[in-house]
């Protein structure tokens, strides 16, 4: 079984977001890209597998769509534990066209299980893995917190409205996972730190592809006010505020 | 101009976040001078239906079927509906189900996706709309440049509006869906409010201190008929479950107001919450950073704060 994991290069989600002086881009000068939190779990995830069914699970491999400046995400993701790293050199575009290069790149290609994080935390778009499962044709299921494999057979757990679900399902399947999926991140080792640069890390050329929509404009969000400090020992104001002044109660 | 709006039922009934998506249709419609279309997958009786006429339903199709949720069969449902009824633009809710269909539908028509979009379009002609971008620490506007275009709303930006109006019951054949999956079990939360659906979230953070420490703060959730949430640490550790967890990797929520309780405020914590109405924040330390983001703040020990909480706001719900 080969398993592929989809990853976002983004900003730290720690990162105070600027703009260009006409807001019309986000200004990245400074920013320390990362992992996309929900992508590093899947991977986390992948990985644990790999290390507990060292026979099912032959190699990992780890995508990107992206200018070369994405490769130190990617050296990081083979430094935690990918075998291999496939960079799509295609850079920009919205969901649709980044779905399109990914989907043009695995086309053909013998994943079992793609695993994309149920969004980004840049965009927030929860749109990659679905378009990459529908571009290939494959099954998915969303929204999972767990994954289990039992010879060819794969478990999962997903949220529904309202509860969650155990699911049976086989390959190839996109799996679109959310918290749960793992619990601590893996982190580089200085061992796979050194092994990672030698590690292959194939570019694949762009596909001409279309976007479906483009960015207008960037705002910043609007201020909070000051906060209203209460005396502890009177929380009776609380109420009363939070019934005359904020009426949500 | 039309629209299509897919709508979600939970065992044959549907929520007021359906009304919205339905009075949110209505409003998208007319501002494109066209006629809105709803589509059902599942078992839903015809007066459930019709009752969505006073949202603003023309047609609604109702695809039967009992093939629970599979992303490949129902967005196949969806994009055929799209097609019959001559939508150029569908709309879902951005939830777990909007999630994972929307992307599918968008593939299949040859549509631009904007998910989770605030409220109505900030243009219709081009069709520009506003979302959230960097996890709330941003806003964005984008413009779909495809013919057909689908979005997904983001809970209770749009509002409901009602509408004078019938609506029309169709059936839409869905004999021929089959599934890529097997269900093996459904867990359904029972007696708990839900915490994407909730007007009131009473969340507990680190300052909780331990996982026996809960009674206290389920009780003020309990008198303000609250959803219960928590921080990621606490999550982490195992004290609640990881669905209660709010913030950048967990939920994300917007509800009318929010208690953060013995939680320090933390960027990727506040990424969940900035949508929230109201922010009410206890916390011991008076330089904590939630109370940047909060509204109305207690220093104090959660300890002796908790229950004069729950007393204070237990008098006010039996005086009302």
């Amino acid at each position: 079984m080969n398993i592929l994991v989809c990853i976002s290069n983004v900003p730290d989600t720690t990162t105070r977001i600027k703009y260009s002086a006409d807001m019309k881009a986000v200004d990245y000068s400074g920013v320390q890209w990362i992992i996309n939190p929900w992508d590093e779990l899947a991977l986390t995830r992948a990985i644990e597998l790999k290390e507990a069914h060292p026979a099912l699970v032959q190699k990992i491999t780890v995508i990107t769509a992206g200018g070369a400046d994405a490769d130190p995400t990617l050296r990081k993701a083979l430094a935690c534990g990918a075998d291999d790293a496939i960079r799509v050199d295609a850079a920009g575009g919205d969901s649709l066209f980044t779905a399109t290069q990914l989907a043009h790149a695995v086309k053909g290609e013998p994943f079992d299980v793609i695993l994309c994080g149920i969004e980004s935390s840049d965009y927030n778009g929860s749109a990659v893995g679905g378009m990459l499962a529908e571009l290939l044709d494959y099954n998915s299921v969303s929204a999972v917190s767990s994954l289990n494999l039992d010879g060819n057979s794969i478990k999962v757990t997903r949220e529904i409205d309202g509860g969650k679900q155990s699911i049976e399902t086989s390959a190839p399947v996109v799996l679109i996972v959310q918290k749960g999926i793992a619990i601590n991140p893996r982190i580089p080792s200085m061992r796979g730190i050194m092994t990672a640069r030698t590690k292959p890390l194939k570019v694949v050329a762009a596909t001409a592809a279309a976007p479906g929509s483009k960015v207008v404009g960037y705002q910043a969000p609007p201020q909070k006010s000051a906060c209203k400090m209460i005396d502890p020992e009177n929380i009776d104001e609380l109420v009363h505020l939070l019934h005359t002044e904020a009426r949500v109660i | 101009m039309s629209v299509l709006v897919y709508i979600e039922n939970r065992n044959g009934k549907f929520k007021k976040s359906t009304y919205e998506l339905v009075s949110y249709g209505k409003r998208l419609a007319n501002g494109l001078g066209g006629s809105v279309t709803l589509l059902s997958i599942g078992k839903v009786a015809e007066d459930e239906l019709k009752n969505l006429g006073a949202y603003g339903a023309g047609t609604i199709l109702s695809a039967e079927t009992d093939v629970p949720l599979d992303d490949r069969a129902y967005a196949s449902l969806i994009a055929a509906a799209a097609q019959n009824s001559g939508a150029t633009l569908v709309v879902m809710a951005h939830n777990v189900t909007g999630k994972a269909l929307a992307p599918r539908v968008a593939v299949r028509l040859n549509a631009g996706l904007v998910s989770a979009v605030n409220g109505l379009p900030v243009s219709y002609q081009p069709f520009v709309v506003s979302k959230k971008a960097f996890s709330g620490k941003s806003l964005m506007q984008a413009e779909i440049t495809t013919d057909i275009k689908v979005i997904t709303l983001s809970q209770n930006t749009a509002g409901i509006e009602t509408f004078a109006g019938n609506a029309a019951v169709e059936t839409m054949d869905a004999s021929a869906v089959t599934s890529g999956i097997t269900v093996l079990s459904t867990e359904v939360q029972t007696g708990k409010i839900l915490l994407s659906e909730a007007d009131v979230v009473v969340s507990g953070g680190r300052g909780m201190r331990s996982a026996d420490n809960w009674e206290p703060l389920e009780e003020l959730a309990g008198v303000l008929g609250a959803a219960t949430a928590c921080s990621r640490p606490v999550s982490d550790e195992g004290w609640r479950p990881h669905h209660e967890h709010v913030g950048q990797t967990g939920k994300v929520v917007a509800p009318n107001l929010y208690f953060a309780l013995g939680i320090s405020g933390a960027i990727q914590h506040l990424a969940g919450i900035s949508s929230s109405k109201v922010i009410v924040a206890v916390n011991k330390d008076p330089e904590a950073p939630i109370f940047s983001a909060a509204d109305y703040g207690i220093v104090g020990d959660l300890q002796t704060v908790l229950p004069k909480m729950t007393e204070a706001f237990r008098k006010f719900k039996s005086g009302n």
